[in-house]
């Protein structure tokens, strides 16, 4: 299946190896939070669940802390993978609604593509939908502290040779294709 | 000594600032000179990896090919998330021929190349392994006598490295506390100290992000730390400027200092606090600075 070529291309050893020993799983600091946990993901993909797989927000949710990578007994990168299925989501627009974390990362990228560097406020409206309109308040409350003690710029820093730098993330891919 | 291509990356340029200019203090004095790369781009945290694999490759390869440029074979970051990504981004060219021609296919456009000549440091290497722990020993002017220390290791200072690549033991590193027990602090041992904080959920998964910060903080207090050192300004700025969030959502009453390790340093150092960018902190660190021996014995006289 698609997904599943997609992940033997990626780091470390192919998905099916996995031996169900769940140590990725509990030593996952995020694996509360997820719809299925880092093994039972993997079980799916396995499995050909396609949709399941891309409906869960367990990839969305995966903190890239790499502690399971680090201690797959078979080898297998598990944060790699979480990676690629966010690399995947993203290209054929199939994720979960209401979920923050494709927008962020589209964001982020726009903000970097323009100035060669990225700043804090650049990407601050991604927390508007996250913690609604408290939420908000309460970030901007942050935010003044920061901005008072110098901590936060206004303005995105930007590196000095900006058109040669993107031509050559020209060279790497369509520039419209992720703006 | 030795010089070296240094690549602050983003954050230092704004809300750890404090980060940078402690960073330089303590390099200086340490007779270890950091040059700004030139012209150096965002790393791409890890969101570049989110949306696209090369994208992410060529923004460090850029990097890279500035300080080769520069004819600087050693680069550091004090940025875990910089420092992951410039050291894995080289790994995989020099593993990778054909990924070293696209890149350079790549560079080009911006008249660079990269023959893969650079070697990439984390900031707490460079000190602890390059300038030595003695070394720093020797130069302690203000130990921090009785100051309990949470070192934090985070996670891409260590991960997803595998022993041999430049860490001896990725799974139990003692380097961290060793360099606070160096400049006169009791290092604690916590069980948390080389879990996620969560920092790169707080924007998408903040309630994940939150519990694990509660957490790691409940692990440190319960250890008995009067601060949390870090390495990494993610960390750090999870860790300090969402300490409201933590007590306000969850419950807590936390007041816990974070500071940067260089800021433990240059205190150590005899650095003036002002010069560590002491001062712009959100949770007090008063107690720390009341820690110094110099403080104890102007109290006490
Ligand atoms: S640690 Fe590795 S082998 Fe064990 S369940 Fe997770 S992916 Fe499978
Ligand atoms: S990298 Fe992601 S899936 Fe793996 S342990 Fe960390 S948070 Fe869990």
């Amino acid at each position: 299946m698609e997904v599943m070529n997609l992940l033997y291309a990626g780091d470390g050893k192919p998905p099916n190896l996995c031996v169900h020993c769940s140590v990725c799983s509990a030593t996952c600091p995020a694996v509360e939070f997820m719809d299925h946990s880092p093994r039972m993901l993997l079980a799916m993909i396995n499995a050909g669940m396609k949709d399941e797989v891309l409906a869960s927000n367990t990839f969305w949710t995966c903190a890239s802390c790499f502690a399971c990578s680090e201690r797959c007994p078979q080898g297998i990168h598990v944060a790699q993978i979480m990676y690629a299925l966010k690399r995947y989501s993203l290209w054929h627009n199939r994720y979960p609604e209401g979920l923050v974390g494709p927008d962020f990362s589209r964001r982020f990228v726009k903000t970097i593509l323009a100035n060669g560097k990225s700043y804090e406020p650049g990407y601050a409206p991604a927390f508007i939908w996250e913690g609604g309109l408290p939420g908000l308040l309460y970030e901007m409350l942050g935010a003044v502290k920061l901005l008072r003690r110098g901590r936060l710029q206004l303005i995105p820093k930007k590196i000095k040779r900006v058109d040669n730098f993107r031509q050559m993330i020209g060279r790497i891919i369509p520039l419209e294709g992720i703006s | 000594m030795k010089t070296y291509a240094y690549y602050p990356g983003c954050s230092l340029e704004s809300m750890a600032v404090s980060y940078h200019v402690s960073a330089v203090e303590v390099a200086h004095l340490l007779g270890v000179t950091l040059v700004e790369i030139e012209d150096w781009n965002c790393c791409g945290a890890t969101a570049y990896s989110h949306v696209d694999e090369l994208l992410a490759q060529v923004l460090s390869a850029r990097n890279l090919a500035l300080a080769e440029k520069e004819q600087r074979p050693d680069l550091v970051a004090p940025c875990s998330g910089c420092f992951k990504n410039l050291y894995f981004a080289n790994e995989h060219m020099l593993e990778d021929a054909d990924l070293m021609d696209h890149m350079n296919f790549a560079l080009e456009a911006d008249d660079l190349s990269y023959s893969g000549g650079v070697t990439v440091h984390h900031l707490m290497d460079l000190f602890v392994r390059e300038v030595g722990l003695d070394a720093i020993r020797e130069k302690v002017e203000d130990p921090l006598e009785g100051l309990r220390v949470a070192p934090y290791y985070g996670c891409q200072m260590t991960r997803p490295r595998k022993p041999g690549e430049g860490l001896e033991d990725v799974e139990g590193p003692r380097f961290f506390e060793e360099l606070v027990g160096a400049l006169g602090a009791i290092p604690v041992d916590y069980p948390y100290r080389m879990r996620c904080c969560g920092a790169s959920l707080i924007a998408t998964s903040r309630q994940a992000a939150l519990s694990m910060l509660r957490d790691l903080l409940q692990s440190a207090m319960d250890a008995g730390a009067d601060v949390i050192a870090t390495s990494c300004p993610l960390c750090q700025i999870n860790l300090e400027v969402y300490q409201s969030e933590v007590n306000r959502e969850l419950g807590t009453e936390f007041s816990m200092p974070i500071m940067y390790f260089t800021q433990l340093m240059g205190l150590a150092l005899g650095i003036k606090p002002k010069q560590l960018g002491i001062g712009s902190e959100v949770v007090p660190v008063a107690p720390v600075l009341a820690c110094r021996q110099s403080q104890r014995t102007a109290v006490a006289g």
